[in-house]
């Protein structure tokens, strides 16, 4: 096949189940896992490890929502290509780990269920991901602060006993180093700019930082499963703190956002950023529910 | 003897990409694996980002293929370990690719060819598919597919794609 007219190419693939050529991504794949052994692992307690893939699987559904809304919005088209590109890489995780989810808790809920169909408590993402958009610096400071993160959990979890999650995970991390180096380019040039794009910077890192203890917290599902995020603070404080050095910047001294009676998004308690994101993600789903395309 | 799964294998691997369709899914190394088990014929795929909506289409393509060379029930999944990388494209695929002028991705490279404690841009030696030239510099690591980063070559002037490495 070396025609290179993809839409050409794909039509000469040969008939179509349905008798038309295909053009474009079609229909006809709702599962994201298709095939894939959804057998639970011996020793994993499915609730527990439904619940802790809606949690980071959330984590991921929200920033590629949020990353997404810079599309049309981005200061240089480069940009706005490169956080739609790392928008969709999140949405490929989120779906896999939502899918695994439903597995998991035995409801057999889809991917598109839990996404569109569950309110905002139901929703289990720590609250960094949520948060209004703000400038370009805050988009590249909160890049910064989760990408480091998850990166560094994904490489732990690429062992995990649950095969699904460790497979995500291992990918994961390798796309999670790209969103990590995008957002340190930033934070190197902006800092270590002029006065004012420092300061802006320096602004951005200030009013996101509180909110990075959450990624830290260890919430009853994870201990059990044995993934204390704690564990991740030294590394990923240890890094952040050589980005920021590098980039002129001063690693902020504010203390961590306080959770509203010891709990926050892993146990349902967001932000007013939320409920209107969510609103926007889930209005076509829910005005036209059960529609296909 | 040409058994079976030869045979079967030689259909699904000819099914083209539907974002570069000068390679087979061979040459990209998505198709892991075409098994028989009890009489059912699976063909395995790795996909390749997580985000990368064309595993639909490869799935689909790679069913009406099978279907319609003589394999009814031949059923495709999905194998997510080890994950794919791209040190799975062929020696074939990354010629095709380069033909097509796209720079194929170093063998053995990584998101993060500096090192993980690297900070600022790393130079890497890219050719230009189109004069050769190594004189080239990075425009943008994203670009039009999740595969893929944006080039430009200072010598014949030309942009080009480059698939990354992951």
């Amino acid at each position: 096949m070396t025609d290179d007219h993809v839409y050409l190419s794909l039509a000469e693939a040969g008939p179509e189940p349905d008798g038309e050529a295909r053009w474009a991504y079609g229909t006809g794949f709702a599962d994201p896992l298709l095939g894939v052994d959804a057998e639970l692992p011996a020793g994993v307690d499915g609730a527990d490890l439904a619940a802790y893939c809606l949690m980071l699987g959330d984590d991921a559904l929200v920033l590629a929502q949020r990353l997404i809304q810079w599309v049309t919005r981005a200061p240089e088209l480069e940009e706005e290509v490169a956080l739609a590109n790392l928008g969709l890489d999140l949405l490929g995780q989120a779906r896999r780990l939502l899918t695994r989810a439903g597995q998991a808790d035995g409801s057999g809920r889809d991917e598109d269920q839990l996404a569109y169909w569950r309110e905002e408590s139901a929703y289990r993402n720590v609250r960094l991901v949520e948060l209004e958009n703000g400038d370009f610096a805050q988009c590249v400071a909160r890049l910064l602060l989760f990408a480091t993160a998850r990166e560094e959990l994904y490489r732990r979890l690429a062992s995990f006993a649950d095969p699904v999650l460790a497979a995500v995970a291992a990918l994961g991390v390798k796309e999670l180093a790209y969103h990590r180096e995008y957002a340190e380019s930033w934070v190197l040039r902006l800092g270590d700019g002029t006065a004012y794009s420092r300061e802006r910077m320096q602004a951005a890192l200030d009013a996101l930082w509180p909110w990075l203890d959450e990624l830290f917290t260890p919430h009853e599902v994870e201990l059990r499963l044995g993934v204390d995020p704690s564990a991740l603070r030294a590394p990923v404080l240890e890094r952040l703190a050589a980005v920021l050095g590098e980039a002129t910047l001063s690693v902020p001294q504010t203390l961590p956002r306080a959770f509203v009676n010891g709990r926050g998004g892993r146990h349902g308690v967001h932000t007013e950023a939320l409920g209107p994101m969510l609103a926007e993600l889930q209005v076509v789903a829910r005005a036209h529910p059960g529609a296909t395309w | 003897m040409v058994t079976t799964i030869t045979r079967a294998w030689e259909v699904a691997a000819a099914v083209p990409d539907p974002e570069l369709p000068m390679l087979t899914l061979a040459d990209l190394g998505v198709l892991a694996e075409v098994e028989e088990r009890d009489g059912e014929l699976t063909a395995w795929l790795t996909p390749t980002y997580s985000g990368c909506p064309a595993i639909a289409e490869m799935a689909a393509d790679v069913a009406a293929r099978l279907h319609t060379a003589g394999f009814p029930t031949a059923r495709v999944r999905l194998r997510l370990d080890p994950p794919w990388s791209s040190d799975r494209i062929s020696a074939e695929g990354r010629r095709k690719l380069a033909e097509a002028g796209i720079a194929p991705p170093t063998r053995g490279g990584s998101p993060t060819p500096g090192g993980l404690l690297a900070l600022g841009p790393t130079r890497l030696a890219v050719s230009c598919p189109q004069c050769g030239s190594t004189d080239t510099e990075e425009l943008s690591r994203f670009g039009s597919t999740a595969c893929k980063s944006l080039w430009r070559c200072r010598s014949c002037r030309e942009p080009f794609d480059r698939i990354k490495e992951i």
